[in-house]
């Protein structure tokens, strides 16, 4: 076995997992702890999260994780783009649900410009972000069941995610990662085939998604390893700034589609589901009930939408439709000087956020009114998620490690911008 | 409206408790932003937060912007909410190059912590009594903070090893 | 194999036992998800019931390097990442192949910033490139038939014998 040098961990981190504090004790303590390297690269950790154990046999005394193996640099780069050229790289921070940041990008730009969305562009908008968060909640449940040794579950799960991707290859021509909101509205009307296939996916959901419930929910296996395992009281959870379903697991009740209302979510009705026990099993059972109220919110979205177009006419800041791009005058320069040049929003900042899979996902976008954004923050959700790992991972054992980063549902692509 | 409401009763609240220390206030777009001299900001903070009435109990985001001129390069941002009253709030601070440092609100809310490990990674920004002020993406060994707006795009080449063939 | 290894030239018991060898390859790979973002998702995909990859012979996605022939790198490598990657590639026993799947691995995709690979043909020496962002499974799967037909046309005697000399770690 390898010893750790120093080129594998550096001398600082290596400090802070050694002077971590450690108020944990253990029956028969050893004489001298282990350093355990949960690396970047491991089945378990949702991604490249390296996390350095300290150990008493099998006893966790502190953890600390390390980020920043895949910070590609978003920051940087939108303050050299325009606000549309960064649309396709929001799809790829929380690659689970990348509709969601989509329109959470688009609301940002929207209200620090000052453009005013047509109301079926709304309604569309939020189906997708519901859709967007079914398909985050069945990986997350499909992924922690993998980690916790119930394989079928993922395999279940996952053929219920196809379904939803089929539904946005027809709507966007993209499996994955489509970019689908522009500023102003949507890039396209919703085919009548897409809408129909909606409604089929909305009406056998129920059925299917029980079929995966019943093998965990009542699973002896199942509960013993995620029954008070990383509990984080709901006060512990608001001073370290969780948000999403690790907050709802905790008792509290904090859902920004209440608090702020965006879109038209105030005229849905859909509730807010907690659970108080705040350990890996609460939040479990958070996002297993919050896939059924999207649901929920689908139907009812789906009986509501009105007719009408689908992007907003305001030539200097919304591009046209492209038929009349290629065939009329006025459309072919509005379009060329919002590519070139951007859409020029007023001196100013902003700081949008809205309630993604994961939790908030905010945007804070200051603007000197050129093209392109003088800075651009992204408040992720699950870099803060993360940092509640060593608070919840103290005191259990190396198994249960596995067990929390599932319940929590971290995704590197936003945690590490 | 109950904002409206919100709002006077936080402006009055911050005039009498704090009535030496100078802020200015301003609203735009719906949001209400609050400038403060650097070296208050842990009081204002814990002002904010332990008040029963403000309870501004959730950090959202600290962040910094560079705004690459001579005085005041740097503007510290925090951004604070409500759970009770639903209400978002700004703070900024400026911070200047040759004194590039501020107070860490860390032991008002734990969310600081990483958060400003962050904006040091990013932009060189010292956090005076934070517990454990380590990068937080870049490795440790690299030099240059990578969104301060002299730092180029593609980086410094020759500043990042790559592994052999 | 070490006799087939020493003649040297093709004549009808070699060129059988290399078919057979190469067929007894190409139909087992057994994959190395290196599975860094996005497009690990497209990779999980292809494991699920609709575009199955068992029925290539990728029957298992093992996770540890040691007992794998085939390393899908699948997202966007950064710097820091490309040593750990690098040191996994070393770990894996030879005959091996990579594919690079994507844009970001293929040449740094849509990220031209500071702490992404320009393209990880700059440390590995990759077998199958893949466009695409993210490439849709199918892709994936023409991208293994693609690697097993390469496979189909090796010899044995490309691979020559190790020496069993030990070797000095370069960690001390």
């Amino acid at each position: 076995m390898d010893k750790l040098t120093k080129e594998d961990v550096h001398p600082k981190i290596i400090e802070a997992l050694l002077g971590a504090d450690s108020n944990i004790t253990v029956e028969d303590a050893l004489e001298n702890e282990m350093i355990l390297n949960m690396g970047p690269q491991h089945p378990a950790t949702h991604g490249v999260l390296r996390l350095l154990l300290r150990l008493d046999g099998e006893t966790i005394l502190a953890c600390v994780p390390e980020l920043g193996y895949l910070h590609r640099g978003y920051e940087k780069m939108a303050e050299n783009m325009t606000y549309y050229e960064f649309i396709p790289h929001t799809d790829r921070l929380d690659y689970l649900a990348p509709l969601s940041n989509n329109v959470a990008w688009v609301l940002a730009v929207e209200k620090l410009a000052g453009i005013e969305v047509p109301p079926r562009a709304q309604y569309i908008r939020m189906m997708i972000c519901e859709l967007s968060r079914i398909a985050s909640h069945l990986v997350a449940i499909g992924a922690l069941a993998m980690d916790v040794g119930a394989l079928t579950v993922f395999l279940w799960t996952l053929r219920e995610r196809e379904k939803i991707l089929d539904i946005w290859d027809i709507l966007c021509g993209a499996r994955f990662t489509n970019t689908y909101t522009r500023i102003g509205g949507v890039a396209n009307d919703m085919q009548p085939e897409a809408l129909a296939k909606v409604k089929w996916f909305i009406d056998q959901f129920d059925d299917n998604f029980s079929e995966c419930e019943q093998l965990l929910n009542r699973n002896r296996i199942f509960i013993d390893r995620l029954e008070g395992v990383g509990i984080a009281s709901g006060k512990d959870a608001i001073d370290l700034g969780l948000t999403g379903p690790t907050l709802r697991g905790s008792g509290v009740e904090y859902d920004l589609r209440r608090a702020t209302p965006y879109l038209f979510y105030n005229e849905m009705d859909f509730k807010v589901i907690t659970y108080p026990e705040g350990d890996c099993l609460a939040r479990y059972f958070v996002r297993v009930d919050e896939a059924r109220e999207s649901a929920k919110i689908v139907r009812q979205i789906l009986s509501k939408i009105p007719q009408g177009e689908v992007r907003a006419n305001n030539p200097k800041k919304v591009l046209p439709n492209k038929v009349e791009v290629y065939s009329k005058m006025e459309e072919l320069i509005q379009d060329f000087m919002i590519v070139n040049f951007g859409i020029n929003p007023p001196v100013g900042e902003i700081y949008s956020a809205v309630e993604n899979p994961k939790g908030e996902l905010g945007f804070y976008i200051v603007s000197k009114g050129e093209g392109h954004p003088w800075k651009c923050k992204i408040r992720s959700p699950s870099f803060v998620n993360c940092q509640g790992l060593p608070h919840m991972i103290k005191g259990h054992m190396v198994s249960d490690v596995v067990a929390i980063v599932g319940s929590i549902d971290p995704v590197m692509g936003e945690a590490d911008k | 409206m109950k904002i409206m409401e919100f709002k006077e009763s936080l402006l009055q609240k911050i005039k009498d408790s704090l009535p030496k220390f100078e802020f200015t206030s301003s609203e735009s777009i719906g949001e209400l932003t609050f400038s403060i001299n650097k070296k208050d900001i842990v009081m204002v903070c814990q002002l904010l937060k332990n008040d029963p009435d403000l309870s501004f109990n959730l950090c959202e985001d600290i962040t910094a912007i560079d705004w690459a001129r001579r005085t005041d390069r740097y503007t510290v941002v925090y951004h604070i909410f409500s759970m009770d009253n639903k209400f978002r709030l700004r703070l900024k601070c400026n911070v200047d190059e040759e004194d590039c440092s501020i107070d860490t609100v860390s032991s008002v809310w734990k969310t600081a912590d990483w958060e400003e490990r962050e904006t040091y990674d990013m932009y060189g920004i010292k956090f005076n009594n934070h517990p454990d002020l380590r990068r937080m993406y870049m490795p440790e060994e690299f030099e240059y903070f990578p969104l301060r707006k002299d730092f180029p795009l593609m980086g410094i080449p020759g500043s990042l090893p790559l592994p052999k063939k | 194999m070490g006799l087939e290894a020493k003649l040297k030239q093709d004549g009808f018991f070699t060129t059988t036992i290399d078919a057979l060898a190469a067929w007894s390859r190409k139909n087992s790979i057994w994959p190395m998800p290196m599975g860094i973002s996005c497009c690990a998702i497209e990779m999980m995909a292809v494991g699920d019931p609709k575009f199955d990859i068992a029925r290539f012979g990728s029957e298992v996605m093992r996770f540890t390097p040691r007992q794998c022939d085939l390393m899908i790198v699948a997202g966007t490598v950064t710097f820091k990442m490309a040593h750990v990657v690098k040191k996994i590639f070393d770990q894996m026993p030879e005959p091996k192949w990579v594919i690079a799947m994507g844009a970001c691995t293929s040449s740094g995709g849509m990220y031209r910033s500071y702490n992404v690979v320009q393209g990880i043909d700059q440390f590995l020496p990759v077998d199958v490139y893949l466009a695409g962002c993210p490439p849709r499974p199918e892709n994936l799967l023409n991208a293994l038939i693609q690697i097993q037909e390469k496979i189909g046309k090796t010899r044995v005697r490309d691979y020559p014998d190790l020496t069993l000399e030990p070797q000095t770690s370069q960690q001390n």
